[in-house]
């Protein structure tokens, strides 16, 4: 059989573009069913409410870090280089960077700030990451598939908040006590804090929430008018970290 | 079809060359299996700074690849007659800069095994789809035009019709690359050092002003080594775009020094201290900054004055110091520039690993491998023309 | 035909080497032994039928893993009418207990290293550092 090489190339070329749109076709049609899925589930807009001032009444608490590090088998790693967290403790200039001057009172300006992933409603990260492995949901949850990311690490750079960690070893050796509940990891993707979503599917707030003895943590549901946190937004002040970078993110820290 | 034979008749001077960046590639490949197993904790990197070594050399690479489009337009499109003999060795530079983009992409990549996330997942909002895109497409064009025009020269013929249009596209497909590899930096909200619009003009320049001059280099090295000589008006023509688009180059540069300074914004003027003076004690990266700033001075006022430009010797100097130059500056200053300080204002130093750097030698070696079987095809390809026609 | 000799010594070298896994196999008697996963005893049913889960395991669990973790919905209803909660450690593991037992026995004999227990945790490593 002979089949010169211009027949050839154009074959291979249509088979080619066939496969490749069959793959497009069906990524568009995933995509659907996702919306569709989705569209079912009530309006909910998840945030958090952080009371500084209740948080820190005992000295050296972390009481929420140490909840969420058990709850998902954050490794806790040696080097500073390679930390992985999902929730920590941040000086006040450099969670607020844009606010406090020299005369910032000082209980305030020495007064640590609980940080975590804001859960933005215009997420640069979900912007960047070029499979979908973070995406945002319909309840607010900017959400990680631990499964898909590739660990490009291009989510790590859009993040203005520093919210996300790389693993950059494997995680499993640096984790105490293993919780079975949650899996764990592995090294070469990117993990953030999930805002308890599968505790959120069973009902129960999140575990940094109850954990804190303060209660200073407060958590609900921002499409409900009597919820506790719109109750807070009301009543008090509220900032949030750099919202003029239009992230617009759904933590709000009382002042 | 791709007349490989050509590559593997040599001397023993050429044996030995392919031989030792072997031997680098070798060592390298070694280091990133223990990458694979261990992870990339191996390098330099750190939850501050993500980006090092290795996307950094994509970035300055991509605008190599770019700069072919700096022979290929004048020729193709206005009839530079002197760019004739050279356009192959522009596309060829293109094939192996491109080449070691996506090496360098692979090793920096968490999960190289998932790579095919990317086009199984399609996401047109992320740059970084459309950088795999374009970057692979222009690939491919680069690769059918280098094997279209040498076997047509080969053959003794004008190439087909229906290359024409390819070349065409070839053109603004080169700058769309660069371009495409800015918008990874310049719309990222919380890292001010990148969110320039000058940024992807920037890019742009420094690939113009490198690439030729690299180019250049290579030309001369050629030279010296084979028969084949491109004659002294394409590498003078070549040293005009590298004289004026390292000038553009500096220009920039200095646009941005103004904004940044004497806007007074703490935030932005942070970056550039930490990369030329240092922060909080840490300042790795400040002798080779002043380093790339005097050899851009230097190679500026050689190749300005038309007594040093027109002399080839201190020509390949001041090639080799741009090249030197804006590598430092892409290829080292950018990205680190834009992690320190991190987003939360707190310094983090970074220098690469000793795995990290022969991985990173390795994937150049592989560069450097390609360029060499490439260039003796094309140049064996023509030797035997030059002797076929002397032979009639 | 002065190679005579290399060249029949070489193509006996190759075809025992290409060989080898048959005669390897057959010496140490394990060609007759298919593998022999060790099946729970308290449940009869899985949440699908044998056969399907013997061919189609792993498209169930990638099923599985994209309703959970990118479409939330985390309840299974089994063939059988009974309600899972769709999870590797959590309801596979529950009645497949050990790894070791069970899935490497298929796996190992397969030759395939599926990469889910990577981050998914088998509840035996627990056991193991507590007890």
């Amino acid at each position: 059989m002979s089949i010169d090489r211009r027949t050839f190339l154009g074959v291979a070329g249509l088979s080619a573009l066939a496969i490749a749109g069959k793959s497009t076709l069906d990524a568009l049609a995933r995509g659907e069913e996702r919306e569709a899925a989705s569209a079912t589930q009530v309006a909910t807009r998840w945030a958090m409410v952080i009371d500084p001032w209740k948080c820190q009444k005992e000295q050296g608490c972390i009481d929420c870090i140490a909840a969420c590090d058990k709850a998902h088998n954050v490794p806790r790693f040696p080097a500073r280089a390679h930390e992985v967290k999902w929730i920590w403790k941040e000086p006040f200039d450099k969670a607020f960077p844009d606010q406090g001057s020299l005369y910032t009172a000082e209980a305030f300006r020495d007064r640590p700030v609980l940080v975590f992933c804001n859960h933005c409603d215009n997420p640069p990260c979900v912007r960047v990451c070029p499979t979908k492995a973070t995406w945002k949901r319909q309840d607010g949850i900017v959400m990680m598939d631990w499964h898909r990311c590739i660990g490009c690490r291009y989510c790590v750079a859009a993040c203005p908040y520093g919210s996300r960690s790389f693993n950059w070893l494997d995680p499993r050796p640096n984790i105490k006590a293993l919780n079975l509940d949650f899996p764990t990891r592995t090294k070469g993707v990117v993990e953030k804090c999930n805002f308890c979503e599968e505790r959120l599917a069973k009902g129960e707030q999140p575990a940094c929430v109850l954990a804190c003895k303060e209660k200073a943590l407060v958590f609900g549901n921002l499409n409900d008018p009597t919820s506790a946190v719109r109750d807070l937004l009301r009543s008090r002040y509220a900032i949030r970290r750099r919202p003029e970078l239009g992230t617009q993110p759904e933590i709000y820290y009382l002042v | 079809m791709f007349m490989f034979e050509k590559a593997v008749v040599g001397s023993r001077r050429y044996w030995s060359w392919i031989g030792a960046l072997f031997a680098v590639v070798l060592v390298g490949f070694l280091f990133y299996l223990r990458q694979l197993q261990l992870g990339l904790g191996i390098t330099g990197l750190s939850r501050d700074v993500t980006w090092g070594l290795y996307i950094a050399q994509f970035t300055f690479l991509v605008g190599v690849a770019a700069s072919a489009v700096m022979v290929v337009l004048p020729y193709y499109l206005h009839d530079w007659k002197a760019f004739g003999k050279i356009t192959i060795l522009g596309e060829f530079l293109a094939i192996s800069a491109v080449t070691m983009c996506g090496l360098f992409i692979v090793v920096d990549m968490g999960q190289p095994m998932r790579i095919m996330n990317v086009l199984l997942y399609p996401t047109p909002n992320s740059i970084m789809f459309w950088d795999m895109v374009s970057l692979g497409g222009y690939l491919l064009l680069n690769a059918v035009i280098a094997l279209v025009t040498l076997s047509a020269e080969r053959k003794g013929l004008a190439p087909p019709r229906w290359i024409m249009p390819v070349i065409i596209v070839s053109m603004p497909w080169a700058i769309s690359i660069h371009t495409v590899t800015a918008f990874l930096y310049s719309g990222l909200p919380g890292r001010s050092f990148w969110l320039t619009a000058l940024l992807a003009p920037r890019f742009l320049a420094s690939a113009f002003a490198s690439g030729p001059a690299l180019l250049i280099l290579l030309a001369m090295i050629i030279r010296k080594l084979t028969t084949f000589d491109p004659g002294r008006e394409p590498i003078q023509k070549l040293s005009l775009i590298v004289t004026y688009t390292m000038i553009i180059n500096v220009f920039f540069v200095l646009m941005e020094l103004f904004t940044v300074f004497y806007s007074q914004i703490p935030e932005h003027m942070a970056h550039y201290e930490f990369l030329f003076v240092g922060l909080e004690g840490h300042a790795p990266l400040a002798a080779w900054m002043w380093a790339s700033m005097v050899l851009a001075v230097i190679s500026l006022v050689l190749l300005i004055t038309p007594r040093y430009r027109k002399n080839e010797r201190i020509l390949a100097v001041a090639c080799v110091m741009v090249f030197l130059s804006l590598w430092i500056d892409k290829g080292l200053g950018l990205i680190v520039g834009g992690f320190v300080p991190t987003p939360l204002g707190h310094v983090t130093s970074y220098i690469p690993t000793v795995p990290e750097m022969s991985i990173t030698l390795a994937i150049w070696a592989v560069g450097f491998l390609m360029i060499t079987v490439f260039y003796k095809i094309a140049l064996t390809v023509r030797e035997e023309l030059a002797e076929s026609w002397l032979m009639q | 035909m002065r190679d005579r000799g290399i060249i029949i010594g070489g193509l006996i070298l190759f075809l025992g080497l290409i060989t080898f896994p048959v005669w390897y196999n057959a010496a140490a008697g394990t060609t007759s032994k298919g593998p022999e996963p060790k099946l729970p005893t308290e449940e009869k049913n899985c949440v699908a039928p044998v056969d399907y889960m013997r061919s189609s395991h792993m498209d169930l669990l990638v099923n599985w893993r994209d309703e959970v973790v990118r479409q939330n919905v985390r309840q299974f209803v089994a063939f059988d009418g009974k309600t899972y909660t769709k999870g590797l450690t959590q309801t596979c593991m529950k009645c497949h207990a050990s790894k070791a037992d069970f899935c490497d026995r298929c796996h190992t004999y397969a030759g395939v290293q599926p990469p889910c227990w990577d981050c998914h945790i088998d509840p035996k490593l627990i056991q193991r550092s507590t007890g």
